[in-house]
């Protein structure tokens, strides 16, 4: 298929496809379309005469018509009075039990100039002021219960609001959210701490950091939320981002004037502050491989301090060490010595994922082979040998499965005379193997 | 798959109309500040705005500079400013301080706030306490509904699920009952409306106290049949990667209003454009719902079409050649056009999705709707957390497992947390805090509760007892909601089976047979049984809220349905109701609040 090509940006010029910007024309289509729907609802009201049709059909025309807006439409083509559809809930209007105000007519119709109207201070005694509270809830219109409750912190001692919140939901998540909302956080701490909310006020404490842009007052500031009443684990993973920073800091530092080999030959990129674990274990896997448990920047610190899996670690320093083809670092990543001395290769990711990293960072096929040698998974090997193109793995497996057939086909494939050419030449010839087919 | 080839569906009504009523009230508003100003927009307004006026009409009305709202200094020298802004209170405060710059700076100008879809005293309150209410005028814009396509509208309000669902915040339900309210206003009243959901019920009651309060046209024809579904209905399907192609386009380059924004890599040129994407794009109507493993097929075949109507020309004379071009020769450019278009999106969607870790990531998504290897979905969950690749993809797994798992045993949970926290930033601590209060990433609570009792047995038994018991505890403490839903409503297919995704027998080709939308079984199986009689244990299972309530002067079935999704929906949710529609001979019209495309992080 062809791609585009520049005489068609012709078309991107003139088309009404094109995405719509603020240079667009309006299309005719649509003005067809929506001119021909305006009348067609207005040939449903028998007040409008012709020439009304005439001035609302508004097709860009300044001035004037304008004034028919989606409020009139409605109303005018609505008449006669008939309620059509249920309550689903009959909750009970709290309005004139107490209180002689007729509450619920407050919430009805438009609010602006119902709070001008009927001044909410006279809603003095605390009850009133619940009941009122309690009728916005029951209406379930936030803006209203937000506005009532921007009245009652007003009007009420902090003390007091707080208290009547805690028995009532609806309106503390309201609460909370305006006095986010309007960066309050000081007061939505205290309110959470009324509420015995601990967890969430450590949580809302903490989320301050994120305000703050200077390493050294972000780091401080994680100190101070140490002693702040977390779950055990946040707790523990709290500790963690302020024991991280504080050692990015460190290395960051130390890092930025460095001189080693390493970093002329692959300058850093960015620098490691604010960065997750992994990410600064895997940059200590690159730039700082093979220094002592001692210094912070080393990788076994880092591993043993954020207490990183085996797992996890192995994979973080394969991708680190693949990426600097240290083919040799890799190697001695999986190597095990048994009490006999032999060294073995064990892995606690599967070796199909460590071949993908190897292979991704373009690992020569002598390093590949090895590893594809050691899948357990005979199909997973067999399928990652033919990808990456081990032909002694390939032709040994066809061997081992007595597939004379895919033997013959793989060599197809094969240069002639090629070594794995004759070697699958002479399996063919060999008499002494039952092929199965 | 166009509309047009179905049999007898119903017409769905101009929805264009409602970009007219918009426009003509905010041309009303901007009216009602004489002279020349300068016009302040919101970011997010921005693309919904281009769908209602351009830039002639904002002139024609004295608009003389067009600004993006940055939260920053201005450097406008107009003596008149209008800001068009939702009403968020942050945006308020920066303009309350503007005005107060400028009063010290000894300046004067006026200025006006318009707040859509409407203004909230929150907001106003801010102008009061900052000491400007006065010097700043502010007006609502009702601009509730933009119809993105034919059967699409949407209230492009992408903060109602986090406001409604993590905050609690009611904000929007008057909104979304307005926005109903206009729409009956506008094309007629609805024969029936089905629900389920806290906020269903109560935007349904804002609606109706909105109805009561205007007079009702006696004898209005009935339009459509209206149902609203909660997103926290179905979490499981926005979790679960999309396939469809409409889906995918999505999922890969974010579709905004309507408008897909296409990189270079895409169009292979030196720049990215953006495309609209609706069912005026010839090509694009005919594949949006298609299996993505269909779309290219259908690409080449529609690519070898295009040769041979080009190839008509050779061995043209000049007359025929001048017809040709005059008369075919801009069609098939343009359609030339959209397909190149959609080919390099499909090869760049084949290049990224082909991939073994796509289809590793499939597996896992239907072993997990499945309830089938759970401990290997784990170990791909965690591996896929420890190479660190997509925070997003590991996010929807962990949910998608939490899900269907009623939640993660402890010491899962645990685990899996630390090291996503490890792997993408410790301060997603507040991201995990957020899942767990909308219910989508939870720790088992009776896994708690058996620890301590694990304890204190251990200490009377030995170790291979503890794991017995274990075992036992936790097969009881599961009750797995989705699992019952799923076996109850016949979500999951049997595996093994056969699916074509050719010809699609069922929703279910949406998720490559392996799943069919919860929220889009529960509205077929509720308009078959016209309510929710026979699906009590349904309902139950759903924490109830559901209602159907029929208006009392119902006159006849009504085939278009609107369906409202409160808190957003997935294409592949819309394309499914389609697929729904053709069987059922019938139109869904998709209201939502905002295209979801899973956004979790803080």
């Amino acid at each position: 298929m062809t791609r585009a090509k520049p005489e068609d940006d012709e078309y991107w010029n003139s088309s009404k496809f094109k995405a719509f910007t603020f240079d667009d024309e309006d299309d005719e289509f649509s003005q067809v379309k929506s001119k021909r729907a305006v009348n067609s609802i207005l040939v449903d009201d028998d007040d409008e005469d012709e020439e009304d049709v005439e001035r609302v059909s508004w097709s860009g025309e300044p001035v004037g018509s304008i004034s028919w807006s989606v409020k009139e439409t409605a109303s005018s083509i609505r008449s006669g009075s008939e309620q059509s559809f249920p309550k689903i809930d009959t909750t009970p209007s709290l309005s004139k039990q107490g209180s002689g105000y007729s509450l619920s007519s407050l919430f009805k119709g438009n609010l602006q100039i119902l709070l001008q109207a009927f001044s909410l201070e006279k809603f003095c005694s605390l009850q009133d002021k619940l009941l009122l509270l309690d009728e916005a809830v029951a209406v379930y219109d936030g803006n209203v219960i937000t506005a009532v409750l921007i009245f009652l912190k007003k009007s009420l001692s902090k003390e007091i609001l707080f208290r009547e919140l805690m028995a009532r939901d609806v309106a503390l998540r309201h609460y909370v959210h305006y006095l986010k909302e309007m960066g309050e956080q000081k007061l939505v701490v205290e309110l959470l701490k009324a509420l015995g909310r601990t967890e969430d006020m450590a949580l809302m404490h903490y989320k301050e950091h994120l305000n703050i842009k200077d390493e050294s007052r972000r780091r401080d500031f994680l100190k101070s939320c140490l002693s702040l009443p977390f779950s055990q684990d946040d707790a523990t993973h709290v500790q963690d981002h302020y024991t991280l920073l504080e050692r990015q800091i460190i290395i960051e530092a130390s890092d930025k004037k460095a001189v080693a080999e390493i970093f002329k030959k692959f300058p850093r990129k960015a620098s490691i502050l604010n960065m997750p674990i992994i990410t600064t274990l895997y940059y200590s896997c690159f730039y700082h491989y093979g220094e002592s448990e001692g210094t912070f920047s080393s990788p076994s610190n880092i591993r043993k301090t954020f207490r990183i899996s085996e797992k996890q670690y192995i994979l973080t320093a394969l991708g680190a060490r693949a990426k600097l083809k240290s083919w040799f670092d890799v190697d001695s990543l999986f190597n095990t010595k048994n009490w006999l001395g032999y060294t073995k290769k064990r892995s606690p990711i599967g070796f199909h994922r460590v071949v993908d990293i190897l292979h991704k960072n373009s690992a020569p096929v002598q390093v590949l082979q090895e590893y594809v040698n050691l899948i357990d998974d005979p199909d997973l090997k067999l399928s990652g040998a033919l990808k990456y193109k081990c032909h002694d793995i390939v032709i040994n497996t066809y061997r081992d499965l007595k597939d004379r057939q895919q033997l013959i086909v793989y060599r197809e494939k094969l240069e002639r005379d090629s070594p794995e050419y004759r070697k699958i030449q002479e399996l063919l010839n060999n008499v002494q193997i039952r092929w199965k087919n | 798959m166009a509309h047009t080839e179905w049999r007898d569906a119903p017409e769905l009504p101009d929805f264009s109309l409602l970009k007219r009523l918009a426009r003509d009230q905010l041309i009303f508003l901007l009216e009602q500040l004489p002279g020349k100003k300068d016009l302040f927009i919101d970011a997010d307004l921005m693309s919904p705005l281009d769908r209602i006026a351009n830039v002639t009409i904002l002139k024609q009305h004295e608009v003389d500079k067009l600004y993006k709202v940055e939260l920053k200094p201005i450097v406008s020298s107009s003596d008149q400013l209008c800001f068009l802004i939702r009403p968020r209170i942050q945006t308020v405060k920066w303009i309350s301080d503007l005005v107060n710059a400028d009063k010290v700076a000894g300046r004067f100008r006026r200025y006006k706030i318009i707040f859509t879809p409407q203004k909230f005293y929150a907001c106003e309150t801010v102008l009061e306490e900052q000491g400007v209410y006065g010097d700043v005028t502010t007006d609502e814009w009702n601009f509730y509904i933009l119809p993105l396509d034919d059967d699409i509208l949407s209230l492009e309000l992408p903060e109602f699920f986090r406001d409604n669902f993590l905050e609690g915040d009611q904000r929007w339900v008057t909104t979304a009952g307005s926005a109903l309210h206009l729409l009956q206003s506008v094309y007629g009243s609805f024969s029936k409306v089905y629900g389920i959901g806290r906020c269903a019920k109560m935007v349904y009651e804002s609606w109706r106290e909105l109805m009561e309060e205007g007079e009702q046209r006696t004898r209005q024809p009935e339009f459509a049949k209206v149902f609203l579904v909660d997103r926290d209905v179905d979490f499981v399907t926005p979790l679960c990667s999309q396939v469809v192609y409409e889906g995918l386009v999505d999922d890969l380059f974010r579709i905004k209003c309507g408008t897909v924004e296409l990189g270079p890599d895409v169009t292979s040129s030196d720049k990215s454009i953006k495309v609209m994407l609706n069912s005026q794009d010839k090509v694009f109507s005919e594949i949006r719902n298609e299996h993505f493993s269909n779309v290219f097929g259908f690409l080449s075949q529609k690519a070898k079409n295009l040769q041979t109507a080009y190839d008509k020309r050779r061995g043209m004379d000049i007359q025929q050649m001048k017809a040709f071009v005059s008369d075919e020769l801009k069609g098939l450019k343009q359609e030339h056009r959209l397909l190149s278009l959609h080919i390099g999106a499909s090869e760049s969607m084949m290049k990224k999705k082909t991939k073994q870790d796509f289809q590793e990531l499939l597996k896992t998504e239907h072993s997990l709707l499945e309830g089938f290897e759970i401990r290997e979905c784990i170990t791909y969950i965690e591996e896929h957390i420890n190479r660190q690749v997509s925070m997003i993809d590991s996010l929807r797994l962990l949910c998608l497992l939490s899900i269907t798992e009623n939640g993660l045993l402890s010491k899962d949970y645990r685990s899996l947390k630390a090291q996503y926290l490890q792997s993408y930033g410790i301060k997603h601590l507040l991201t995990f805090a957020n899942l767990r209060q909308l219910g989508l990433l939870e720790e088992q609570q009776a896994g708690e509760t058996l620890t301590v009792m694990e304890s204190k047995v251990g200490k009377l038994v030995n170790d291979k007892t503890v794991g017995k018991l274990t075992d036992a505890f936790s097969s009881l403490a599961k009750k797995s909601n989705f699992r019952a839903l799923s076996k109850r409503l016949a979500l999951v297919p049997k595996s093994g089976e056969e699916y074509d995704l050719r010809v699609p027998r069922d929703m279910a080709y949406v998720f490559s047979g392996a799943y069919i939308p919860l929220s889009c079984k529960l509205i077929e199986q509720v308009l078959e049984r016209d309510g929710w009689t026979g699906l009590e244990e349904v309902t139950r299972m759903l924490n109830g809220q559901e209602f159907a309530v029929t208006a009392r002067n119902k006159t006849d079935a009504q085939r278009i349905v609107l369906v409202m999704f409160l808190g957003g929906c997935t294409f592949s949710e819309i394309s499914a109701l389609r697929f729904l529609g053709k069987e059922r001979d019938a139109y869904y019209v998709k209201q939502i609040e905002y295209m979801v495309n899973i956004k979790l992080s803080i």
